[in-house]
């Protein structure tokens, strides 16, 4: 099942061309970019990790794009994104956040009902990866 | 989404060892070439030159910058490859990426950063930078103070040049032979390995006076070959270093009596041969040291002043410098201006 998270997530994946455009239109608005990976795309989880810091004061893709290849050589098996921070409201608000890799095989969520008091049910999604132990979800591959 | 009916397009970098059984087609696009031009086309070089608007930067470096023809000359022969390279790639003939990292040696305020800048935004002009930012920065900027500190702090420094020129001032203060593990050598690894592998990307400009250069390049053979264009900067001539000052002076609003004009010239002959000589850096300190001493004078004179006294420097507001005495044989420790 195709995750669909952030920006041009219902789109086919950029290429890099495309991703360079994305970079560069964010940086000549003064937008940071940062590259951030995880093996656990539930929804809600808000928390990737960091790779590397924000990269401040760049005026070229390059730069950014180089950073991205470097994580997704050491994450192959990882879900990477690209967020670009706008600062002009005072506090880092994300302006753009898309998915610049994503696993060779998504195995998706299954649906789990909890049974509560007075017969409500509870639903939540569990990923399928998320069994295995970090680090080991996709593929088994780092 | 190997299951998913549609075959998307994957990601740039495929997955290693893993196979992408019938996406492989779909991930080799047709080159989206540029029409080229038939064997017998003409190309009008001129025509061409003219829509970069490089004339201009070659106009204001005539102008703005004092002799240093062999820089110029440089400039030229690196423009007209540029063009040329253009000009091929529109019959369709391919060729690798210049190698365009310099390096500038010459004495103190021979303009060495000055040219870089002109540097950045010529090859902007000409297509061969996407952004033409120069990034100046010194050992500070890229060596660490402690282990592991070094290798972030240069890539940030190279990314943010990313697209520009990267102008390292005093290079050779990178490397230093009397500590082996300074962790200067760790900076110079990546900067060598961006230079190679980011051609496109980014320009390297190593900047220092000559001797030192010299040392550097000694002591890392790998720097000096990866550097295609070893450009001196040629020490400013009497009359070169009189046309300087006059358009600084000119930049400045200020003019010179024929008198004074003879006694900048005496000013600047002695000044040439004492010691701490920083060539048109100098000019500028002269020129600044003058201007205090006229505006002294103008302070402590009873009359109504006009435009004339205002603008105009008198043989006294340099006679009044150290050296015109230390050229008679006295001795100071301070620098002379």
């Amino acid at each position: 099942m195709r995750i669909t998270q952030g920006t041009f997530s219902f789109l086919p994946d950029l290429t890099d061309d495309e991703i360079t455009a994305q970079i560069q239109y964010a940086l000549d608005n003064k937008w940071p970019c940062s590259v951030e990976f995880t093996d656990d795309p539930h929804p809600r989880n808000v928390y990737w990790d960091m790779w590397g810091l924000p990269m401040f004061d760049l005026t070229d893709a390059a730069g950014v794009l180089a950073e991205v290849n470097a994580c997704r050589k050491a994450k192959p098996e990882h879900y990477i994104r690209l967020n670009a921070y706008n600062a002009n409201y005072g506090k880092q608000t994300v302006a753009l956040s898309f998915i610049v890799q994503r696993p060779s095989d998504e195995p998706g969520f299954r649906l789990d009902r909890q049974d509560a008091h007075d017969r409500t049910i509870h639903y939540t999604l569990h990923p399928y990866a998320a069994d295995a132990p970090p680090g080991r979800r996709y593929n088994g591959q780092q | 989404m190997s299951e998913a009916p549609t075959t998307r397009i994957r990601f740039g970098m495929s997955s290693p060892g893993q196979k992408s059984a019938g996406e492989g087609a779909s991930e080799e696009e047709p080159a989206s070439e540029e029409q080229t031009l038939p064997p017998d086309a003409r190309v009008d070089l001129a025509k061409e030159r003219e829509s970069t608007g490089i004339d201009e930067v070659f106009e204001s470096l005539d102008a703005d910058l004092v002799g240093l023809t062999p820089v110029k000359t440089r400039i030229r022969e690196v423009a007209a490859l540029l063009l040329v390279d253009r000009a091929r790639a529109q019959f369709g003939v391919s060729t690798s990426t210049p190698n365009l990292h310099m390096s500038f040696t010459g004495s103190p305020g021979t303009g060495k950063t000055t040219v870089a800048m002109r540097m950045a935004d010529m090859l902007h002009r000409l297509g061969y930078l996407r952004r033409g930012h120069l990034v100046s920065v010194t050992r500070d900027d890229l060596v660490g103070q402690y282990v592991g500190h070094t290798a972030p702090k240069t890539k940030e420094v190279l990314k943010r040049a990313m697209g520009g020129v990267l102008f390292i001032d005093e290079a050779y203060y990178l490397y230093r032979e009397d500590n082996e593990r300074d962790y200067g050598q760790e900076s110079i690894e990546i900067l060598l390995q961006v230079m190679e592998n980011h051609r496109e990307d980014i320009v390297v400009i190593l900047a220092g006076y000559k001797d030192r250069m010299d040392a550097f390049f000694a002591s890392n053979p790998g720097m000096s070959s990866r550097i295609a264009h070893h450009i001196d900067f040629p020490d400013y001539t009497l009359d070169e270093l009189d046309d300087i000052g006059k358009l600084l002076l000119r930049a400045e609003g200020y003019s010179l009596t024929p008198e004074g004009e003879q006694t900048f010239r005496k000013y600047l002959e002695n000044r040439k041969t004492q010691p701490r000589f920083a060539n048109a850096r100098s000019v500028r300190n002269a020129i600044e040291r003058a201007r205090l001493r006229h505006a002294s004078r103008m302070m402590t004179t009873d009359e109504a002043v006009g435009r004339d006294e205002l603008t105009t420097l008198m043989p006294e507001d340099f006679l009044g410098s150290r050296v015109f005495t230390e050229a008679n044989g006295e001795k100071s420790n301070s620098d002379p201006a």
